[in-house]
């Protein structure tokens, strides 16, 4: 059947299971726009083409399904550099559509012309210029292929105007992925397994560091009877958090940088690491010459590029983390490691009592008791949780307890302010019975805020906690830490955001005492609209502890002991 | 140490940008590269020698193998394999240089493919070693320009080092065995 580049392109995104696209049109897409008319997928006009793609990414982490972004050629295309460079650090599968001039101009620097394939290069798992219709079909079957199978990423696929006007024959099932060196699917060695069952049954103090390779492989099950059967502990990186429940007595709670000092001290005593899809970032190995000397280490990962990347490890096995861990779980012996769990317990004992939470009442509010008191709100109903970046994404992870996995999505690798309000609104959209919270600091809130009119025109139920402290305030504890407290650029003005919500028609409350927060939370959940809370909290709060960039893994700066007020009284 | 790898990649529009890309990124240092045509028309060959240590060089593969377009990575570095180099090298030889340079040409088994008043293009073809030391005993009369195509490398014996694929099917390396001699 002949069809115009333009209905390929809709009827391809319908076949591979689309149902929403975030994008925004102008001159090189608008024959795919002008398409759209016909086909089923509804399309989320954004308001920034940033939004667009992390909306996608939002959508791809809640649901496990690849999102799509729609732009135009040349700055539609180049908005979407950050979006596309978070989705490929934190491997997540979305697919970023971008129209192209004519094939006949391009390399003329025709208006609105940029090479977004040659920009996007390092920073997509693939990606494709198509100038004729013939090619669509097949790459847009290839894009998604690519985009979500083996270890997920983003895939551009940019195209011509004029591949969009051309008619062509269109037959789906001819139009097969031809990608003859692409290799998804590896499984380890029968010896690799070997190996790696010696070392687990010889060791006395292992200790499982559990990755976002969990969640994208659906391994939890399977995490959680190795843990079980073997006695061994479970420390999460941030992008794991939800994949073994926080409430399990092996988690012992996020590793690296601001971990609990607990859980780093537990991996730098251990004597094996088995490491399940996590790729030893810097935030969570501290200085890699001081990093757990005295373990082996087991590594499970579906990317050999990242075997040995980092940490030299003992035993690879490199495959589909959940059918790795299927392979080994029937040959796990029941081993008895109370000696070596209970040498964990009595560290945590110390950090208890150093932990803000335990601060009576100042009438300060704390970023961590607003966390806090969210989580105990919200806990065991189906909630979201999407953080941007800096102190309250740490706080987050800290206080609030996740028990799910696709609870908590943040940018973790790449570290983009700006990411969480647009990413909650593809979480909301692919998830619509879950209860989704946006917390976001004063300074990343102002980079995207421009998308609360997407929350509003796509009448979503988000509820916004803006943590205010009238600074960028990780930057601001870095210059403190690090920069004799000198506050260059960090200090925000900025304007009401309560007022803000206002003009956009959104409910809104602002909360300056700790006994407000749990009724204004309340309220917020009632509302069967979005509403926006201006959390105003202490200025100067620190996340502790905190390992330093360089420092070994071990020599954290400690909260406080006894707890003090760190903000001027 | 050098490291030599033969890199099969499909022959499609900025595949030699994606390989020269990753290097790039990855901050590995090239030492050179050669692309061309193969006895498939679908797909390009390329030699890659990269300096790096043994660890480094298992994450240069595993870094191609990344990209969508890479069929097939082999590093030669320990395998018997033929590496050649060609070189076209001009060299001043006046009346009363010729004879000398002339001579040393062919001690090198080099060939004289142009000849003016003033000077000579000398063709050589080998190792890397033969042809630098073509060009030290040159220098003296004078090397006027020089051109060098980077090496591109074999695997000896009478099987291809790998099979090529046909269309979806996946690569396979080859077994070690049926070696020629050197010759």
């Amino acid at each position: 059947m002949m069809k115009t580049g333009a209905q390929i392109l809709w009827e391809c995104l319908e076949r591979e299971g689309v149902t929403h696209v975030f994008g925004y049109p102008g001159g090189a897409i608008l024959p795919a726009y002008d398409a759209l008319k016909h086909s089923s997928i509804h399309h989320v006009l954004v308001r920034h083409e940033q939004g667009a793609t992390h909306m996608a990414d939002g959508y791809a982490r809640a649901s496990g399904q690849v999102g799509v972004a729609v732009a135009t050629s040349g700055p539609g295309a180049t908005n979407m550099v950050t979006g596309i460079a978070t989705a490929m650090l934190d491997s997540s599968p979305i697919v970023c559509i971008t129209g192209q001039v004519g094939s006949k101009l391009i390399g003329s620097d025709a208006f609105q012309e940029t090479d977004i394939t040659g920009i996007t290069l390092p920073i997509t798992k693939h990606n494709y210029l198509v100038t004729r219709a013939e090619e669509l079909a097949r790459t847009m079957r290839e894009a998604f292929y690519v985009a979500r199978s083996g270890r997920p990423g983003p895939v551009l696929v940019d195209i011509t105007k004029d591949a969009q006007q051309a008619s062509c024959e269109f037959d789906w099932n001819a139009a097969k992925p031809q990608l003859p060196g692409y290799r998804p699917d590896l499984s380890p060695a029968p010896k690799e397994y070997e190996r790696a069952l010696a070392l687990i049954h010889n060791s006395k103090r292992p200790i499982i560091l559990l990755g976002h390779g969990a969640i994208v492989s659906g391994a939890m099950r399977e995490v959680r009877d190795l843990a079980e059967s073997a006695g061994i502990p479970v420390a999460l990186t941030l992008l794991g958090l939800g994949a073994l429940p926080a409430s399990h007595p092996l988690n012992l709670g996020m590793m690296g940088m601001h971990g609990e000092a607990w859980v780093n001290h537990t991996i730098q005593e251990a004597d094996l690491l088995i490491a399940l899809g996590m790729r030893f970032d810097d935030r969570v190995t501290g200085n890699l010459k001081t990093y757990a000397c005295n373990a082996k280490k087991i590594h499970v990962e579906i990317d050999p590029a990242e075997i040995n990347k980092n940490v030299k490890v003992d035993v690879a096995l490199v495959g589909d983390l959940r059918e790795v861990l299927q392979a080994i779980l029937p040959r796990i012996e029941t081993i008895d490691r109370s000696e070596w769990l209970d040498s964990i317990d009595r560290l945590k004992g110390d950090s208890a009592v150093r932990d803000i939470q335990n601060l009576p009442d100042s009438g300060h509010l704390y970023a961590a008791h607003v966390i806090n008191d969210l989580w105990r709100e919200t806990r065991g109903s189906n909630t979201v949780i999407v953080t941007d970046v800096g102190q309250h994404q740490m706080w987050e992870a800290q206080y609030y307890k996740h028990e799910e996995p696709r609870s908590l999505i943040t940018s973790g690798g790449l570290g983009t302010m700006g990411f969480a309000l647009p990413a909650a609104i593809g979480v909301k959209v692919a998830r619509p019975d879950a209860e989704v919270w946006v917390i976001v600091g004063d300074g990343g809130f102002q980079m995207t805020m421009c998308e609360l009119a997407t929350v509003v025109q796509e009448k979503l139920k988000i509820n916004i906690a803006v943590i205010n402290n009238g600074f960028l305030g990780m930057v601001r504890q870095w210059q403190e830490f690090f920069y004799e407290r000198n506050y260059q650029a960090t200090p925000l003005l900025n304007p009401d955001f309560a007022k803000l919500a206002e003009a956009y028609g959104i409910r809104n409350a602002t909360v300056t005492q700790r006994s407000k927060v749990v009724p204004t939370v309340q309220a917020a959940r009632q509302h069967d609209g979005p509403m926006l809370i201006n959390f105003h909290v202490e200025q100067e709060d620190t996340v502790y502890p905190m390992v330093a960039a360089g420092a070994a893994l071990h020599e954290m700066i400690r909260r406080p002991s006894p707890i003090v007020e760190t903000a001027a009284d | 140490m050098m490291n030599t790898f033969v890199v099969y990649v499909e022959n499609k529009p900025g595949v030699l940008t994606r390989v020269a890309s990753l290097f790039r990124r990855r901050a590995f240092n090239i030492d050179s590269l050669t692309v061309g045509r193969t006895e498939k028309r679908e797909v390009s060959r390329m030699t890659i020698t990269i300096d790096a240590d043994h660890d480094q060089a298992l994450r240069i593969e595993a870094n191609l193998y990344k990209l969508v377009n890479v069929l097939l990575v082999e590093n030669i570095t320990t395998v018997p394999a033929l590496v050649r180099d060609l070189a076209m090298i001009k060299v001043a030889a006046t009346h009363e240089a010729r004879s000398h340079v002339l001579e040393l040409a062919s001690i090198f088994r080099a060939r004289v493919v142009d000849v003016a008043p003033e000077s000579l293009i000398i063709e050589i073809s080998g190792g890397e070693d033969k042809i630098d030391g073509l060009l030290e005993v040159l220098r003296p009369y004078g090397v006027l320009e020089m051109v060098r195509t980077g090496i591109v490398a074999m695997r000896r014996g009478n099987k291809p080092s790998v099979t090529l694929p046909s269309s979806a099917a996946p690569v396979q390396a080859m077994a070690d065995d049926d070696l020629s001699q050197s010759v």
